[in-house]
This record gives C-alpha cells, structure tokens and sequence, in this order.
C-alpha cells in the first residue's frame, strides 16, 4: 500500500457553538499536530473532543448549523475543502455502513472523490487487507460482527488514502475481541501508510501501545495538558480519573459490602435452551442449569454470539424458552405462577426488572419525572405515593436536575442512570441487567457497580450479563459462563 | 483550572439537548439572533432522513394496507367510507415536509414510502408508485404556497387536506371506487379529505414535534425552533 | 426483511438491468390502469402468465411474493359485485346493495386488472438487487447521484427495524404496560412503539448521513461509478416486451368494444 503523507493539523483560538445551544461546544483551542503523529485526545464529556474531529473532517456543517470562530486547518487549508484527505470513524458499528456489500462499502469513498474505477477496486482490496478484513466482495454487510463492522468503516476511510485518521471512541460498543481487533487494524493501518492519527478513547490502556503524544482537552476550552504519554497521564492522574477516562494502573476500588442473608433461590432453570422464537425456534444456547439466588449476584459470561444476551431476557420472563424448564420459586413468583414467561406486564413489574443493553430502547414518555412513574402508576399506587417514590429515585440516582428533560437528550451515563432508575421505581425482587457497563466511561462505571452493590446488600437479587472482568471481579458472587453451543456450568 | 465535570454532564458532548432547559433560544441569547435565510439546497443529511422517514412510513403504510381490508369491509355499509382510512397513507408527505422543510421534500418523502410499501407487496403493485407521486404533490403543493416559510398547525392540517384531495381524485377515477356510483364516490372524497387532516396533518405535526423534543432533529431547523414556530 | 432481498437467479432476467425491468413494469401498468374492462385486463394478465417461466422464481417463490395479490384480488371482486356501478338486469337487491350484471363483469374486471398490475412488478423487481437498481436509476436515467445514493442509504437502514421493533415490544412488556386493554389502548402502544422506532431511525440516519459526508459524499464533484451499469440489446427488448404486452392488452380491448377511458 502507497504511503499517503501525514496531515499537519493546525488550530488556532478555533471554536464552535452549534445552533440552538447556549454555550459552545470548543472555545479558544490552540493546538499543532505534526504530520505522522499519533494522538489521544482525552477530556471529560462536554469537553468538545467528537466537536474537534466533526470539524477536523468537514462535516460540522455550514452557517445554519453554528457559528465558527478563529482557524482550523488541515495542511494549510480548511478541511471541507479537501474531501478525501482526512478519514473518521466513528462510535456506533449500525450507522456507517452504506452500502449493502462489503467491497460496495469501501468503495463508496472513492467513488466520491471520483477515483476511476480501476484504481478503485485495487484500493478496496488493499484497504480490506490492511484491516485484516479477509471477506469476498459480495460479502453482505448485514451479517459482520460489530467489530467486522467498524473495521470496515476503517476500511473505508483509507481506501480514500487520507492523510490523517481520526477515530471517535472507536471501540466504545464493542466486545473485548472485537475492541483488539480494531486496535490491532488500526496500528497496522498507522505503520504501513505513515497517516496522522487522532483517537479519542477513555480506554487508554488498550491504546497506549499505538499512540506517541496524549493530548487533554479542558471543559472550558483550550488543553489542559499535552505531551508524551506516560508523563502526561502521570500528572494528571487525579484529574483524568475524576473525568472518567479508565487510567492505566488505577485500579477500581472495590465496593465496601455489608451482605444480607440470602432467603434461598428465586430462579431455577434446568436443561433450558434459549432461542428467539420460542418453541418453535432454533436455540442459540442450550442445556443451561442454573440457579438464581436471593441476594446475590450472577454473572453470565462468554464470547459473542453465545446466547448471553438471549439468556437474559429469558431469565427475566420476556422470552419463552425454546425446551427445558425455567421455573419461579414461590419466593419469587408470590403467587403468580411458576412460569416467568406466563406472567402479565404488571406482575412481572414487581417481581422482575430489566434493563435493556441499549437504554433508548426503554423510554416511553417525554421527561424524566414522566419515564420514572411509569412503573408505578402502572400498578395503580395512588399518586401522591408515586410522587414520592419519583422524587426519591431522582435524588438517589442524581437526576434531579434533569427532572424536565427529554430521556433521548440525556448523555450516555444519564441514560443509563435513568434505565435503571425506571426499573428500579417498582421495587422487583430481581434485576437483570444485559450488559450495563457496556461503552461507559470510568465514572459511571464506579456509579453503577456501587448502586448494584448497595442494592444487593439491601437484600435484591442481580443477573448481569456482561464482557467486562473487571465488573465481574467487583461485583459477582457466581458466575456461568456460556461457551458456544452448550454452557459450562456454574461456578461460585 | 479544574475539570467540573458534573457542570459538564449538563452540557454533554455527544447529546443533542435543545437550550429550552432555561432561556428560549430563539431570542438570541447569544447573538443567535441572526438566524440566517435557510438554504433551499438539500444536504445529505436531509436526503438520508427524508428516506429513512420514508421507509418507516412505507413499512406503516404497508401495514396499514394489510389492515385495511378487514377495516374497509367493517365500514361498508356505506361503501364511500372507506375514504376514512386513506389519510393512512398521506402522513409521510406531510411529515416529511415538516421535519425537512425544503421544497421537494413531501413529494421525495411520500414517494420513498410509496416504494418501500410497493417492495414489500401490496395488492396495488406499481399503482402505489403513480399514487405515492400524487399524494406527495398534493401536500407539496400547501407546503409550496406558504412559501416553505411557516409549518404551523394550520399549514400541517392544510397539506394533509391536500393529500387527501389528491388521493380522493385519483381513486375516484382510476381504482376501484371508480366503478361505484356517484354518491358514493362524492362521499368517499370527502371522508378522504378529513381522513387526510385528522391521520395526516394532525397526526404528523404531533409527531414533528415530538421528535424535535426528543433532540433527534438538532441538525434541522425543524428541530431548533420548536418552541418558536411548530 | 427478506421480501426486500433479491433472489439469485442464473437465468436472463438477472442480468438485464432493473432499469429496464422498472420501465416495463411501469408501461404495462400505467396502459392497464386507464380503463377498466375486462379484455385489457385479462389478455395482458394471459401474456404476463405464458412469460412467468422467463421470470427466474422458482413456484413457492413466485407464490410466497405474490401472495398480497392472491387475497386482494378476490375481495375487490366481493366488494365490487356488491357496490359496483349498476348497469344491466337487476339480479339482487337488498338496502342499498344492488348487485347488477354490470356489477359483476366489472367486479370480474378489476379483479383481473389487480392480477395483471400487481404481477409484472412484483416478478421482475423480485430479481433486482436494490443497489443496482440505484446505479442504474443514477448512471442510466442520469437522477441525481445524491438523491439515489441517499435513498438507498435509508432503504439499508430499515433492515434495522424488525430487530428494533422486537427489542421495542420486549421493553414495553418489561415495564409494565404490555398488557392488553381494548383496542384503543392497543392502539396508542402501537403508535407509541411506532414513534420510538421513528426516533431511534433518525437518529441512526443522521449519524450516517455524518458518516457519508465524511467519507465524501454530498459535494458538487463529479463522482464516478465503481459498478458500472449498463443498457444493450436485452434491456431494449426487455421494455419492447413490456410495450408488447400492453400495446397488446389495448389492442383486443379497442377492438372487443369494450376499452373505456376512465376519465370519460
């Protein structure tokens, strides 16, 4: 693959305010990246990283989308000027795929910079090479992997032969094999074509082998702190920690814990297989055995595609099983019915809450005082009993500043906070949580796995089904790892 | 100078929360006040939102085509009712052209949703083609005379008429209906016409705005000035 | 959704470019929805049969996607015999109901025209792959590329719904309101799952409207094409058979009597 020159980055008192907001997003940046360099951008939310690369790629937009003050520069000259010169990947694997086929997707940039077709082609296959993305052409996009998908994203951006790489939280929501992979694409990326590269990432670890300059973004605007790795994240320790970037070496203490006594098992499942369809179904795990206790909680483990997820939801009676048993102790069923599937909305309300991997996918009302009532006025509590409870979660969970607010404009952290907030607002027995700590920063991880923890000691019960060790180190009191096709069994 | 970073979850990077937590916007509270005259060229943002728009009221439409032979036999006792459930396909156009605000958009959006129901299989076949492109017009064309400047209830419930004028001619002459009688036909526009207000423009300029609360819309004007002019 | 995917298929039909097909399609279409008589209708639905074998489906295929036809078509024919356009001897009357000879041969009429409508559109876009559809609406009828590309960028997008939409509905039985009261209750979940679907949709298509603009898309240079999309020798007898057809249709209709404009 031809070396494309590094891109010089120059910016100068540069800030933007997008339309419609009070205050802007980037204020007074000043910052040089030389050509070839390779740089982690960290801040605290808010501090205007993912504004820097929309505006380091041209696609901030024009004068009707907000008001830009000072310079910024890609060799010399404004980015939307140069299409083709600079590649961004960002978050979310489902939104940059384009086309339906993998070669039609990396091609996709060089049709637009009007590469002719020949020289196209050729780029694609070196592009999908570099990324490791050994598939055919007509490879339908539909079934990658979401690391297969934001390596193909990756793929796209250089088959435009950029002469700098930016990367948003690349591998955000990512599976720990598929967060390797990208980084591994990436570094091979950077070796072979000599690109400026700039990442922002709050896993610094994973991306330290492959970075040269750490660069930290001030909330206020302008840096913070700017310069080789190891001494900035060592002076700035403190800081980067509070502002929730997963600082290599610190090590998350581990919750203090007062147990309750656990009043026997409320879930029992033996020889389950799970599937989508239900009986009628195929399985995607089987011969799961399992017991669910009493103030405790269950890790449920395992690679990608294992049926983790899947378990999940039908431990939490919003799947039927596809054969085997799964049965509600009367600890848990209180009366209505041993079948967590059988049961109506309003009793598993009480019994069971779940909180979905993707929080969005819960919100049913327009604010967040709404959102948390839900639950209970759906079990006909009277409404000065719910008020209460409303307010309580709202203080207990640090929402109450957001009370007025639209669930979809909350930041990431908010909208976890508020998912289980909501489930939490019915008061059930069990939670099951399908990958909670899932692309969130180290702040909200310290949150989550200290509320878990209170409410666990408080006498509920947890399933969690999650990739992250670390989660499981601090909070799991059994764990069942499901391999594919069958499961291993349950270890304490 | 410190991180405060609870300050900042706030004003978070990534999400697209309109200023209404406070000041209104729209009294430029920072020399926002000049807003300046909207482009009419579409961006490429608008083109993929207008399809995606789109192909969700395609999959509705389609649907909604499913439904509708049970529900058109419910209202048969008098066969020209069935005009009440044509307003189930004319809210793409008015939606589209609400959230999108650029001449065009109805006819693009209503056409996308045409297609994808079409795709999937209605018993109208290419039909759903030639009356998508209509039924966009007749909703382009109140867009049009309030010259793309105003998308306030009235314009919304205007267009949905307009819709429903169109669809009313064109199955008044050409579908089935055609081979009715004529009171028939005069009751079926007319049920076509307030189905096009109520499920068309009513319902679309609902969910306008609720997507613009949502913060969904915060690359659109549509989506900017919802307290202002929705 | 699987009815979106194209089938593979060896046979012609699958080489000649959806241009071509949609052009066909759209010809006999539009002739056949000028009139509604039986004769049009039913030559043009007896061509389109006797040309099925040529179209590349296997039969369950063939059924499965024709499937809408196959209920519609009866219950406009009940529908139209029992509200059709009186015309001819009184066979029975009951409350405003009057079924009429005229009634039935035009019941007997549109049935046959929804067949032959629906048919050749479904069967040749059966076999169209979307994105070649998009080249060629771009390369050969010269539409926009920005228009074209971006349609198909949103069309992509709706593969996400049914997964969504499955994920909305479990929610929704998660917290508690799942369970069914009447209709109108029924009713106002389903709109609000349906708003949520809508929300999340333009979310993911702004983001990748961003994605497509990074990566170049949406500026005034002049792109060129890595799918070339060309139209030759079968492509033009592809739209002389759809000509064909309909010049056929109209033909014996003109010639049977019974061919009516719809508007006159």
């Amino acid at each position: 693959m031809t070396a494309s020159s590094g891109a010089r980055v120059d910016a100068r008192g540069w800030g933007w305010r997008h339309a419609g907001r009070i205050l802007p997003a980037v204020s007074e940046l000043d910052l040089v990246v030389e050509p070839g360099e390779r740089v982690l951008l960290l801040g605290a939310s808010g501090a205007g990283k993912s504004t820097l690369l929309a505006g380091l790629a041209g696609v901030l937009g024009g004068d009707d989308e907000g008001d830009a003050r000072g310079e910024l520069l890609v060799d010399g000259r404004p980015p939307a000027e140069q299409r083709g010169r600079v590649g961004l990947v960002l978050q979310d694997p489902d939104s940059q795929v384009v086309l339906a086929r993998v070669g039609d997707d990396v091609a996709f940039g060089c049709e637009n910079i009007a590469v002719p077709r020949d020289e196209t082609w050729r780029r694609v296959d070196d592009a999908l090479d570099a990324v490791g993305l050994h598939l055919p052409r007509s490879w339908p996009t539909a079934q990658l992997s979401g690391g297969q998908k934001q390596r193909l994203a990756l793929a796209g951006a250089l088959a435009m032969r950029p002469g700098l790489v930016l990367l948003d939280e690349p591998t955000a929501n990512l599976d720990p094999e598929g967060v390797v992979e990208v980084r591994d694409a990436v570094a091979r990326v950077a070796e072979r074509t000599g690109a400026t590269l700039v990442v922002v990432e709050h896993r610094v670890s994973v991306w330290l082998p492959v970075v040269d300059r750490v660069v930290v973004l001030a909330a206020g605007g302008g840096v913070l702190a700017d310069g080789a790795p190891e001494e900035v994240l060592d002076r700035q320790r403190g800081r980067l920690t509070e502002a929730g970037v997963w600082v290599p070496g610190v090590v998350p203490e581990p919750p203090v814990r007062r147990r309750a006594s656990s009043r026997g098992p409320l879930l029992e499942a033996a020889g389950l297989a799970v599937g989508h369809r239900g009986p009628r179904g195929r399985a995607v795990a089987s011969d799961i055995d399992l017991l669910v206790h009493d103030a405790r909680t269950l890790a449920v483990t395992g690679p990608n595609g294992a049926g983790k997820s899947t378990l999940a939801l039908t431990l939490a009676g919003l799947l039927a099983p596809v054969s085997g048993e799964l049965r509600a102790t009367a600890e848990l069923a209180a009366g209505a019915g041993a079948v967590p599937v059988r049961w109506r909305s309003r009793e598993l309300l009480t019994r069971v809450g779940t909180v979905f991997q993707d929080p969005e996918h819960q919100f049913l009302t327009p604010t967040v005082r709404r959102e948390l009532a839900v639950g209970p006025e759906a079990l006909g509590e009277p409404a000065a009993q719910v008020a209460e409870r409303v307010d309580e979660l709202l203080a207990r969970l640090r929402l109450d500043h957001l009370a007025g607010a639209n669930p979809f404009t909350l930041s990431g952290g908010e909208k976890r906070r508020l998912s289980v907030a909501t489930v939490l607002a019915s008061r059930p027995r069990l939670l099951v949580l399908d990958e909670p700590t899932f692309g969130q920063d180290a702040r909200t991880w310290r949150e989550l796995v200290a509320l878990l923890a209170a409410l666990v000691d408080e006498g509920r019960s947890v399933v969690a089904v999650t990739h992250d060790a670390e989660f499981v180190a601090a909070l799991a009191d059994e764990e069942v790892v499901l391999e594919r096709p069958a499961v291993v069994g349950q270890a304490r | 100078m410190s991180v405060s970073v609870s300050a900042n979850e706030a004003q978070p990077d990534r999400q697209d929360r309109p200023a209404a937590s406070g000041s209104p916007k729209s009294q430029g509270s920072q020399g926002s006040q000049k807003s300046p005259r909207p482009s009419r060229r579409w961006r490429v943002v608008d083109i993929v939102v207008a399809s995606v728009i789109g192909v969700a009221c395609g999959v509705v439409f389609w649907a909604w085509g499913l439904a509708w032979e049970p529900l058109s036999n419910l209202l048969a006792f008098t066969p020209g009712l069935s005009g009440l459930l044509s307003g189930g396909w004319l809210f793409a156009g008015v939606l589209g052209g609400l959230i999108i605000r650029k001449p065009g958009a109805a006819v693009y959006t209503e056409v996308m949703a045409a297609v994808v129901s079409m795709l999937i299989g209605t018993q109208w076949g290419f039909s759903t083609l030639i009356w998508g492109v209509v039924e966009g017009l007749g909703a382009e064309l109140v867009f049009a005379a309030f010259l793309y400047s105003s998308f306030r209830l009235h314009v919304a419930l205007l267009a949905g008429a307009g819709a429903g004028v169109a669809v009313a001619l064109l199955d008044t002459s050409f579908s089935s209906i055609a081979a009715t009688a004529l009171e028939f036909k005069v009751v079926y526009g007319i049920s076509a016409v307030v189905s096009g207000v109520v499920l068309a423009g009513l319902l679309s300029w609902l969910a306008a705005r609720g997507l613009a609360r949502t913060g969904a819309l915060s690359r659109f004007a549509s989506g900017r000035s919802a307290e202002a002019r929705v | 959704m699987s009815l979106l995917e194209a089938v593979e298929t060896d046979r012609v039909v699958g080489r000649v470019n959806p241009v071509a097909k949609l052009l066909a399609a759209l010809v006999v279409s539009v002739v056949l929805l000028l009139s509604i008589d039986w004769v049009s209708a039913g030559v043009a639905l007896g061509l389109e049969l006797l040309l099925l074998p040529w179209a590349g489906l296997s039969a369950r295929q063939l059924l499965r996607r024709t499937a809408p036809l196959w209920i519609a078509a009866p219950m406009s024919v009940v529908v139209t015999v029992l509200y059709g356009r009186d015309d001819g001897a009184v066979l029975l009357q009951f409350w405003w109901i009057t079924v009429t000879e005229g009634s039935v041969s035009l019941a007997f009429a549109i049935g046959l025209r929804i067949l032959a409508v629906g048919i050749p559109g479904i069967v040749l876009l059966a076999t169209t792959d979307p994105t070649d559809l998009a080249d060629g609406l771009a390369q050969v009828l010269r539409l926009p590329s920005r228009f074209v590309l971006g349609g198909l960028a949103g069309l992509r997008l709706a593969g996400l719904f049914a997964d969504d939409w499955r994920q909305l509905a479990l929610a929704r039985r998660a917290r508690g309101v799942a369970d069914a009261r009447g209709p109108v209750a029924a009713a106002r979940r389903l709109a609000g799952q349906a708003f949520a679907l809508l929300v999340l949709s333009v979310r993911r298509g702004s983001k990748l409207a961003t994605a497509m603009e990074a990566k170049g898309f949406g500026s005034d240079t002049e792109r060129t094409w890595a799918r070339p999309s060309t139209v030759g020798l079968r492509d033009a007898v592809m739209v002389v058979i759809g000509v064909l057809v309909a010049a056929a249709a109209v033909t014996a209709a003109v010639l049977a009597g019974t061919w009516e404009f719809v508007l006159a």
